[in-house]
């Protein structure tokens, strides 16, 4: 009986040791975030950013992400249509059909599906690319040269990856509505000109401005996530990976923490 | 007397782990302008560390540091950065920038220091200044190839321009000549010598090749668990009175360490 006792109280300090563990790690990598927040705003309002780190950033972030993201966006509409096309044809409500793809996809899917793509590419991208500077001593290297980190590397990209995550909204929203476009017309009948002034008539301009305000806080928070993760890489070639990991993971948690709270704020 | 350029006072940096042993423990050390120091020690000993504790990199945690007349821990951001602008520093892995071409990757220092001074210097000035630091170290060919296009001891070689292109007069080189093949190794001495020569710098090179080492520098000092076990001329290193000293100079098996 007293050998069952200190097994069940052994199972459960395990627990509670396992659960200390996990607080104290998220307690860090929050700490962490919220410091890393705190340096990038500080070189923001100091006008501290490198102008040339700034424009290739734009680059590897917004332009090489717009194939993926037109892709994306492409079967998103599709999907939105194939999805509402069995309420539409069982209630005839063909002229709404412009309104329920463009209303999902400009305020929740395309916000959602585009920040989780932006992820995997770009915020898994730079976590490996800081992470690999670290451990190579880029970062050291950068700082023995009495240049700072973080409006040298780190702002250039909070500032590339809000900016790219709009724009490739924006873009997003319009293919995703040409998408859903040819989907209706070649799985519904529905024209093109009936899609266009069900959409126009009755999605609102807020509603695409939601989305929006969406995909730039998406965009902030990957930017945040993978710098951090990026930035304290330790252990070689495995912290790399495990940044990669963790900063991906962290970055589709907050996406989807943060959008539901967004969706309750902006409604 | 020369003055002190680098002075450290009861350095200590602690392991981040609470059963180790401090990685640095009560260090002195001092450094005087235009003196070649060169320090070696058993492997995790916290040689690189103390480089970068030199550089302003790492804060230690107790002591002091004083490099060039400033205090480093409580240098104003101004007074660190005009620290770090005169220290030049060779990393044990290069720490050349993946994203930028050989030649960009020795210009930058320069081009940061023309950027921070405002200094009425022509791009096209900075890169002659760069090729010329390139053809120093025999690589005036491959200025416009990537670092990952270069074998190992080239892009020491380029880590080598880099830290010494902006004639900084303290530096540090941190394992020059690691996994490189012997030739290579005597040509990275040799323009260490060159260097040396030219610009009268203040250097601290940290070395696992003790041969090579003992050649290059006239003092030498050996650091084991956090302390200094020795500290003199090179010529004498074999025969200190130390036995752990003795042991790591002439490589034998039996012994303290």
């Amino acid at each position: 009986m007293t050998r069952v006792a200190a097994a069940a109280l052994e199972l459960v300090l395990s627990g509670v040791r396992a659960l200390g563990s996990l607080a104290l790690r998220l307690c860090r990598e929050a700490g962490g975030m919220v410091m890393l927040l705190g340096y990038v705003l500080s070189s923001l309002f100091r006008g501290r950013v490198d102008g040339r780190q700034l424009m290739v950033s734009l680059y590897k972030t917004g332009w090489v992400s717009v194939p993926i993201v037109a892709l994306t966006a492409l079967f998103t509409g599709g999907i939105m249509v194939i999805q509402s096309g069995i309420f539409v044809r069982r209630f005839q409500a063909y002229g709404l059909l412009g309104w329920g793809a463009g209303f999902a996809v400009f305020r929740e899917v395309g916000p959602v599906l585009i920040g989780l793509m932006f992820s995997g590419r770009v915020g898994a991208n730079n976590a490996a690319e800081l992470g690999t500077m670290v451990v190579t001593e880029q970062v050291d290297g950068l700082r023995s040269l009495a240049i700072d980190p973080i409006p040298f590397l780190i702002v250039p990209r909070v500032l590339a990856m809000m900016v790219a995550m709009f724009c490739l909204l924006l873009l997003g929203d319009v293919i995703a509505v040409l998408g859903g476009m040819v989907f209706g017309k070649l799985l519904l009948g529905v024209e093109f000109s009936s899609f266009l002034i069900s959409l126009l008539d009755n999605v609102k301009l807020w509603d695409l401005l939601v989305g929006l305000i969406k995909g730039v806080f998406f965009g902030f928070s990957i930017a945040l996530t993978s710098c951090h993760f990026g930035l304290s890489v330790k252990g070689g070639a495995v912290g790399v990976g495990r940044a990669v990991n963790d900063a991906v993971v962290a970055a589709a948690l907050t996406i989807m923490i943060s959008d539901d709270i967004l969706t309750l704020v902006l409604r | 007397m020369l003055r002190a350029v680098i002075v450290l006072r009861a350095i200590a940096k602690l392991s981040q782990s609470l059963n180790r042993p401090p990685i640095l423990d009560q260090l002195d050390l001092e450094l005087r302008a235009g003196e070649t120091c060169g320090l070696c020690g058993p492997g995790a000993g916290g040689k690189s560390l103390l480089l970068k504790i030199l550089c302003g990199l790492v804060r230690p945690d107790a002591g002091t540091v004083s490099v060039d007349g400033v205090d480093l821990q409580t240098a104003s951001p101004s007074e660190l950065m005009r620290v770090q602008s005169s220290i030049g520093m060779l990393f044990q892995n290069n720490a050349l920038f993946d994203s930028l071409s050989v030649l960009e990757n020795v210009a930058f220092p320069l081009v940061q220091r023309v950027q921070r001074h405002s200094e009425a210097t022509t791009h096209e000035e900075v890169m002659t200044r760069a090729q010329e630091a390139l053809r120093g170290v025999g690589l005036a060919q491959h200025a416009h190839k990537m670092p990952s296009q270069l074998s190992g001891g080239q892009r020491k070689r380029v880590a080598l321009a880099r830290a010494v292109v902006t004639r900084p007069p303290i530096l540090f080189y941190d394992e020059p000549t690691a996994g490189l093949d012997p030739v290579t190794t005597a040509k990275v001495y040799d323009l260490l010598c060159r260097e040396r020569e030219l610009t009268g710098a203040t250097i601290l090179l940290v070395s696992s090749d003790l041969p090579a080492l003992l050649r290059f520098a006239p003092r030498v000092l050996m650091l084991y668990k956090g302390r200094l076990r020795y500290d003199g001329p090179s010529a004498q290193i074999a025969d200190s009175d130390d036995p752990v000293v003795r042991q790591f100079v002439r490589g034998e098996l039996e012994g303290p360490l």
